[in-house]
């Protein structure tokens, strides 16, 4: 009975302090969810952790200690107290590098998915409402991009581009936007028929204003959990190409790329690689669950009142 | 009072089918040349089976869809969106309210902005105003001032229905299209929104398009009936004419079938029936 108190709360407060009365409707439902609040914090965590890498990291990511090569973690034999994680093979701290890495994988999430998605919904949204040879033309096109396996298209087009950070994350973008572009243009195709958009063209409004002011907004539920996938898979993704050698380049702290450097290393000294499997691992899923929980809270449909 | 608010001069409309990989191209003609007058203040109704090309010409009259051709007059001015478009002005004239209130109103949107939303378009009204202008509106048809910031989701189909038409009027239009609006709702909600519309029409001079296919409701609302039949007019003139003396075979097809449930008629049903089981 709790959660019918919190809505009529909700309800009647809505028309004082609109703002704030959204803000607890949204926290509400979001908190319903507890995966999602335990994927909120560990974002939260990270993204705490990236920002003030600087005053948390105990060495510099690139700094070489010499005689301390592959040190194991303290609680293993041989372990030293100044390096928790242990070193790599060239003695850099593992933990060091590992929360820079935060940094690189959440700038990576961020500038993929406003990248793919801006563009993706907006060719999408062209698609589904006016269809017609506009539509057949991008469908055929986001299909021939979707008919390519995503890492080796990626990897087709970093090569062209060139190995690099920003070229990596320009290839996953253009990589992932088709299944924005499509998620849109079903979700506008199937919007555009209701009633509610035909009263809203009845009393005047233009194409500009039934695409983005009326219809957009009740297509954004699959997109927001899709954009939340897709920061975890851009993640991925650049990790994927790091370790391939086409991301970013050494000796850059991201955790593909770490991966790639401690290759050899897999049988001799287990936590070079365990470390920045388990940060990509630990990040993904958080978004993921957190993508999840989004999805209730944002959704009027799914709200039971 | 005889202002001819809608005519429309043999209206067609034909609707293209297929063209796939598999059987041709074929035409459907859903509405084959309606003509109709309705004056100010009046109510038409417009009865037919399901199919029958009622909401076709709704849509047409509405201006929401063109007619193939045939000639459509709002107030004495000719409108074809097919060719020479539409004007703010005219698109105020007709509103429509729509037979499904569960997808008529935008999920997303409150009801206060849902009722301003029309005057935002049309006019550039000071926001403080908007919102005296919907809250009147929202108090007149029947809701409370609490319903102003909610979602739609939060309310039942007949209040829905009465935000629906609290958002055709705040236009101020001259007519208004009412497509089955009480066809989903049960039956002490129906009259509650048919009276409401009874009291809208005397309040405001408005002149109603009502479709529907319930011919009691026709009955206490109409002041003209046009019954409709695989898209062609059959019959058409004044409710008692056609209810007392129905010309077309249709007509008294469709007036037999009506469910009746007058006292007397379920008396001679309950006596026709335990004669038969005596008998038996």
């Amino acid at each position: 009975m709790a959660g019918t108190n919190a809505q009529i709360g909700t309800a009647s407060a809505a028309t004082k302090g609109q703002r704030r009365a959204m803000l607890a409707e949204f926290w509400y439902y979001f908190s319903q969810n507890r995966g999602a609040v335990i994927g909120l914090y560990v974002f939260v965590a990270i993204v705490i952790i990236a920002v003030l890498a600087p005053l948390i990291a105990p060495h510099s990511p690139s700094l070489q200690n010499r005689g301390s090569f592959l040190v194991p973690p303290v609680w293993e034999t041989g372990g030293d107290w100044r390096f928790l994680l242990g070193t790599d093979a060239v003695g850099r701290d593992i933990l060091s590098r590992l929360i820079y890495g935060a940094r690189f994988s959440l700038f990576i999430g961020a500038v993929v998915v406003t990248l793919s998605v801006s563009i993706g919904v907006i060719i999408g949204l062209i698609a589904g409402y006016f269809r017609g040879w506009v539509d057949t033309v991008i469908t055929r096109v986001m299909d021939i991009i979707l008919a390519f396996p995503s890492l080796l298209l990626a990897l087709v087009l970093v090569a062209i581009l060139g190995p690099g950070l920003l070229n990596a994350m320009i290839a996953i973008a253009l990589v992932l936007q088709p299944h924005f572009v499509r998620l849109t243009r079903a979700a506008v195709m199937s919007e555009k028929t209701r009633d509610y958009v035909t009263a809203a063209r009845v009393a005047g409004a233009g194409n500009i204003r039934l695409m983005f002011r009326t219809i957009l907004p009740n297509c954004l539920a699959p997109l927001i959990v899709q954009a939340t996938l897709s920061f975890s898979s851009a993640i991925l993704d650049a990790a994927a190409l790091g370790f391939l050698g086409m991301g970013a380049q050494p000796p850059t702290p991201e955790w593909g790329t770490m991966l790639a450097e401690a290759r050899e290393f897999i049988l001799r000294a287990w936590w070079v690689v365990t470390f920045p499997g388990i940060a990509i691992l630990v990040t993904v899923l958080a978004i993921n669950l957190m993508g999840d929980g989004l999805r209730d809270a944002l959704d009027p449909k799914l709200k039971r009142s | 009072m005889s202002d001819i608010v809608l005519e429309t001069r043999d209206i067609v409309r034909d609707y293209h089918i297929g063209g796939g990989l598999f059987g041709a191209a074929r035409t459907l003609r859903a509405v084959k040349g309606v003509s109709l007058k309705v004056e100010k203040g009046k109510t038409l109704a417009i009865v037919g089976e399901s199919g029958c090309g009622k909401s076709t010409l709704a849509r047409i009259i509405t201006m929401i869809d063109p007619a193939t051709s045939g000639e459509l007059l709002i107030e004495g001015e000719k409108v074809d969106i097919a060719q020479t478009g539409l004007n703010a002005e005219m698109r105020r004239k007709v509103q429509i309210v729509f037979q499904n209130p569960y997808g008529s109103l935008n999920p997303r949107q409150r009801i206060a902005d849902v009722l301003a939303e029309p005057l935002i378009i049309n006019t550039d009204m000071p926001a403080g105003e908007r919102r005296d202008r919907a809250m009147q509106m929202l108090l007149k048809v029947g809701l409370a001032p609490e319903h102003f910031g909610r979602y739609p989701h939060m309310f039942s189909g007949g209040q829905r229905q009465r935000i629906a038409i609290a958002r055709a009027l705040m236009l101020n239009p001259t007519l208004l299209v009412l497509d089955e609006p009480v066809s989903a709702l049960d039956l002490s909600v129906q009259a509650q929104v048919l009276n409401l519309l009874a009291d809208l029409q005397e309040e405001f001079g408005l002149t109603y398009v009502f479709i529907s296919h319930d011919l009691s409701v026709v009955r206490y609302i109409a002041d003209d009936v046009m019954v409709m039949y695989f898209g062609e007019a059959v019959e058409y003139g004044s409710r008692d004419e056609v209810f007392s003396n129905p010309q077309h075979e249709y007509t008294r097809t469709l007036f037999a079938a009506t469910p009746r449930a007058d006292i007397d008629s379920i008396r001679a049903r309950v006596a026709r029936r335990e004669k038969a089981r005596e008998n038996a």
